[in-house]
């Protein structure tokens, strides 16, 4: 096995402390570290969204394969900042005015990054307002828009509502949460619609381009 | 510790309607006296609550309760319970709630005087403290309005004081998705009954100046978390199991504080704490699935004192408005209830092993919550020395059962979640012996941007 399968098997496993090793040691074989991360980390956080997808896997192993991948950033991003690399895409996320269950939206933020997106953290009870000055302020491609509640669900609407009447461009809006459908997605014009965190990479790599 | 030993020891004695301290209320409902009552629980259907939209809000409310209370007349309940879950506004804005509570109690006295129909109010105020983050527990804005509220209501007449708080909740959503035991021990068992004792001696304190009575609090933002995320397969079933049995130590805080019961309707926990306590429970299960899916659909009857619907919209359904519909199953379900005490003791015990059968082998939930092992956890409870390992004796009692259960082939468990127990197993085996050790290694670990431990005295 190559270091670079070595470190998603690890970075797959959960193990960080060897996730860590083997990033250094691809680093030391001379790999560069844009590699490292697109052939080996963001391939194995895939693989991890793709076994909970389908039932494989719960939360808490997801969360240690993330884990593990941040180990291996923290050597690399450095060097990825040094090479002027930068992750290609910037997410912004929260949930919207009124509600404040952010375990689904944590959970999207984590599998973005494990796609390696840029994502700003909005966190919880959102105002409209600040995520269109969050939009100017960051020039992200997406916005990920979040509510548990039929009740707090209107304030999904009023949300795109409001970046839509701010002129944004380049930016989608995904929307999701226990009581949010497609339909009610097309309904109030968000871009793209996600029923859980794996699937919201597969539509957010969608929506900015990088699939089809 | 307060309850140094079970109000009812045996499993044979835990029993839906009969509790060993029945609370009578002022128009005579006797609560865990012999009868199970309905206890109806509502709300608007989407729509934000503001000044401008309040007397839309109140129409929706007056259209509730008239109706409501009309089916039940005809059906002739012995009694309703009444409750009033308050959304966010209607707390920071206690004009709002307010305004619902009379609105409420007016819709109720009516129904006294027309149909001679008994009910109660029961209060409860959404916990806004956590919509600071982090969260300021014992003073400010949030806190002094949520105690205005209680407040003003109970002078007006709403007699049961409840809340679902949210004191250690900060760290115990994390806590779930890592599945850490020891972190779900620390926020319920330390911050959480921390913070139960500081708003339960406030409650306390109102109770006894208006006359009315603590009822009780529920571990929702906890045990029903973990009931819902694994419900939906991102956490293992014996984990939200055991988070079950672990909430149980924070919820019984109340009752060291003064509550009497019926303890609130979306706390599972609750045949637990009538074993420990002895008071009355309200419970909610398969009539509660329009406000969320359960494993505990009939096994949580087994235990009602109240019967709930845990909270409904208020929406036209084919029967007429939800509110109304939920209420005639309610009425129903309670019927079949009182029926079975009706004709003695064998009889009602028959209609529990239905109820406990028909759940308790299909999910781990459900297991822990079979008359023998809520007997067996809550004395696990009640023999340790303090909260914090009151936690720990809960959990491992809770495993203990899961294993028993699953080698005896009575309980169903996936095979992806079998490896799940040895792993709380370890957590367990791995925490320190005295509270003071944990308090220090878990503050260690915790993630100080999420919580404030002077809020709870550390």
């Amino acid at each position: 096995m190559t270091t670079l399968e070595l470190l998603s098997q690890s970075v797959g496993a959960g193990k960080a402390k060897d996730a860590k090793a083997l990033a250094q040691r691809a680093l030391d074989e001379g790999l560069p570290p844009g590699d490292i991360v697109d052939r080996s980390l963001v391939p194995a956080m895939a693989a991890v969204g793709e076994r909970f997808k389908n039932n494989e896997i719960f939360v808490p192993e997801m969360l240690v394969a993330a884990r593990a991948m941040k180990e291996a950033m923290a050597l690399l991003e450095p060097r990825l900042i040094a090479a002027g690399i930068t992750p290609k895409y910037t997410a912004l996320i929260g949930t919207v005015q009124g509600d404040l269950h952010d375990i689904g939206k944590n959970l999207v933020a984590i599998m973005w990054k494990g796609a390696n997106f840029k994502v700003v953290d909005l966190g919880t009870n959102v105002p409209p307002a600040k995520f269109v000055a969050a939009i100017q302020e960051h020039r992200p491609q997406l916005v990920g828009l979040s509510a548990l509640l039929t009740t707090t669900m209107p304030a999904i609407a009023e949300t795109v509502k409001a970046i839509r009447a701010s002129g944004a461009t380049g930016v989608k809006v995904m929307v999701g949460g226990a009581p949010v459908t497609q339909q009610y997605a097309d309904e109030i014009g968000a871009d793209g619609y996600a029923a859980d965190a794996g699937s919201a990479v597969d539509r957010a790599l969608v929506l900015v381009g990088a699939a089809a | 510790m307060h309850f140094r030993e079970l109000a009812l020891s045996r499993p044979e004695d835990l029993l839906f309607g009969t509790a060993p301290r029945p609370l009578r209320t002022r128009q005579g409902l006797h609560l865990g006296g012999g009868l199970v009552y309905p206890e109806l629980n509502f709300t608007r259907p989407p729509l934000e609550v503001t000044a401008t939209t309040m007397p839309e809000v109140a129409r929706h409310y007056r259209q509730i309760i008239s109706g409501a209370l009309l089916r039940a007349a005809e059906l002739e309940a012995p009694g309703v319970v009444i409750e009033f879950e308050t959304v966010p506004p209607m707390t920071s804005e206690p004009d709002f709630g307010f305004t619902i509570v009379e609105i409420l109690l007016a819709g109720m006295a009516d129904a006294h005087d027309r149909h001679g129909l008994k009910s109660v109010l029961r209060m409860t105020p959404n916990d806004n403290r956590e919509f600071a983050r982090p969260p300021v527990m014992r003073s400010g804005e949030h806190w002094e309005r949520m105690l205005e509220l209680f407040d003003r209501s109970a002078a007006a007449g709403a007699e049961l004081l409840s809340i679902e708080s949210v004191g250690g909740k900060e760290l115990h959503d994390d806590a779930l998705m890592l599945c850490d035991l020891g972190q779900v021990i620390f926020s319920q068992c330390v911050l959480g009954v921390r913070d139960m004792e500081f708003l339960w001696r406030s409650l306390a304190g109102i109770a006894q100046r208006h006359g009315v009575v603590c009822a009780g609090d529920t571990a929702c933002g906890f045990g029903n978390t973990a009931m819902v995320l694994a419900e939906q397969k991102m956490i293992p079933r014996v984990f939200a199991a055991v988070v079950r049995a672990v909430s149980a130590v924070r919820t019984l805080v109340a009752y060291e504080h003064g509550a009497v019961g019926p303890g609130k309707d979306c706390g599972y926990e609750n045949p637990y704490l009538k074993a420990i306590t002895g008071c009355p429970m309200a419970m909610e299960g398969k009539t509660a699935a329009c406000a969320h899916l359960s494993p505990l659909g009939n096994i949580a009857a087994a235990y009602a004192d109240t019967w709930s619907n845990e909270s409904v919209q208020n929406i036209r359904l084919l029967g007429g408005m939800a509110p109304t519909c939920y209420l005639e199953q309610l009425i129903y379900d309670c019927r079949l209830m009182n029926r079975a005490l009706a004709e003695g003791r064998d009889a009602a015990l028959t209609l529990r092993r239905w109820l406990v059968d028909s759940d308790a082998g299909l999910d781990p939930q459900a297991w822990v919550l079979t008359p023998e092992n809520v007997i067996a956890i809550a004395r696990a409870i009640v023999t340790a020395p303090d909260h914090y390992q009151a936690g720990v004796a809960a959990a491992r009692e809770a495993v203990r059962a899961l294993r028993t259960g699953l080698a005896a082939g009575r309980l169903k468990i996936l095979p992806r979640e079998t490896g799940f127990l040895d792993t709380m197993e370890s957590q367990l085996d791995n925490l320190p012996a005295s509270v003071d050790e944990f308090i220090v290694q878990q503050m260690t670990v915790a993630d100080t941007s999420r919580y404030l431990p002077a809020e709870y005295g550390l």
